[in-house]
């Protein structure tokens, strides 16, 4: 079959936004890659390094337990958040002024800066003036995110969900109004149960708001840093030390900008390849169907 | 341009993804690609197929460097096999 072209001068429309991610991102990215190969404290101190960097940096323990970490995080992040939001959205009132305070309250923690929800969460679990850390001790719980691993990974996970199952509720909901009311009929007259409702009317056409909202909490949740920062510092010892702040430690702390450079492109090579394989999987199932 | 510390080997390197891309806008300007199915589980056009290709690529490139100490020219040379089997049959 041959496919005529037509005039496609609307394409130099897009080139102030090709000018501005150049400016932003492909330009950046480039000297990352430039440096990932140099042993470099300034340009006049730059030397050639070839790939050593990227085998000290692909041999690195401290790196692949923060990659471990990290994926563990996102994974339980995206196994909370998602099925959580969609079970707010559901729930919702569907209209009305109730509706709207309830969007309202729901957006509350997505306005609050990153540095700001990890202060709170870090006084808020402190057993001596946060209320859930004295609550919990009073309980008889041993709860003590600073000393123990256990408690600081639960306390960083639940302040994640806390500050982001808002998105994918909201998401969620306005991908529920935009169902057509002609469906529900159908499935009255069917008599479907809530179940079926559910899982073959709903699901489905919240498919394309839920990859939005799985792509945006993954990467979102796999370059968390400000957090975890003020909330542990990434202790006790290493057990809520993120990629990011690893890489962070290593490219400000010790200005190792060489081996950081060359876990930067690992780091996004690692995103870059997970958010195409899950676009394209849903995209993929979608054409199926 | 100082302050980006070019080397010799990244300007190869990033001249030729822009080769590359620019061969791929010139091919497709003259013959428009189409969606089609190959060995590759979804149906994919012919910058799809370059893109997984240079991706995959990248990944050839750091599993030698973590396992192996032998020269990257086999990983290069790998790469290139596979992008091209890519864009033929993938």
């Amino acid at each position: 079959m041959i496919v005529k072209i037509k005039n496609q001068k609307a394409l130099w429309l897009i080139l102030p936004v090709f000018v501005l991610v150049a400016f932003s991102s492909l330009i950046p990215l480039m000297t990352i890659v430039n440096y990932s190969i140099q042993d470099i404290f300034d340009v006049n101190n730059a030397y050639y390094v070839g790939t050593d960097w990227f085998r000290e940096v692909l041999a690195d323990p401290r790196l692949r337990d923060s990659l471990v970490r990290q994926f563990g995080f996102s994974a339980s992040v995206l196994l909370i958040e998602i099925p959580l939001g969609i079970g707010v959205a559901l729930m919702m009132p569907k209209s009305g002024r109730l509706a709207s305070l309830c969007l309202v309250v729901l957006a509350v923690p997505l306005l609050i800066p990153w540095n700001v929800v990890g202060t709170i969460w870090q006084i808020y679990g402190r057993a001596d003036i946060g209320l859930m850390g004295s609550a919990l001790t009073s309980m008889g719980f041993d709860y003590n995110y600073a000393s123990d691993p256990v408690d600081a990974w639960l306390t960083v996970l639940v302040m994640d969900v806390w500050h982001w199952t808002s998105l994918v509720a909201l998401l969620c909901f306005s991908g529920l109004r935009a169902i057509p009311a002609a469906y529900y009929q159908a499935a009255q007259i069917d008599r479907a149960s809530g179940w079926s409702v559910f899982r073959y009317i709903q699901l489905p056409k919240l498919k394309n708001v839920l990859v939005i909202a799985i792509l945006l909490r993954f990467m979102d949740s796999f370059m968390i840093y400000a957090e975890p920062f003020v909330l542990t510092g990434g202790g006790p010892g290493n057990s809520t030390t993120f990629l990011s702040q690893t890489l962070t430690k290593m490219a400000i702390g010790q200005f190792d900008l060489g081996p950081a450079a060359a876990f930067s492109l690992i780091y996004f090579l690692i995103i870059l390849a997970v958010s195409y394989v899950f676009f394209t999987t849903i995209t993929q199932m979608d054409k199926e169907r | 341009m100082g302050w980006m510390a070019w080397t010799q080997n990244t300007a190869i390197f990033f001249c030729c993804i822009a080769l590359i891309l620019v061969v791929m806008t010139l091919w497709e300007l003259k013959s428009p690609s189409l969606e089609r199915k190959g060995f590759l589980p979804m149906e994919t056009t012919r910058g799809d197929r370059l893109f997984i290709g240079l991706l995959s690529s990248a990944y050839i490139h750091l599993a030698f460097l973590a396992t192996t100490q032998l020269s990257l020219w086999i990983a290069l040379a790998i790469s290139v096999g596979w992008l091209l089997a890519l864009l033929r049959w993938g």
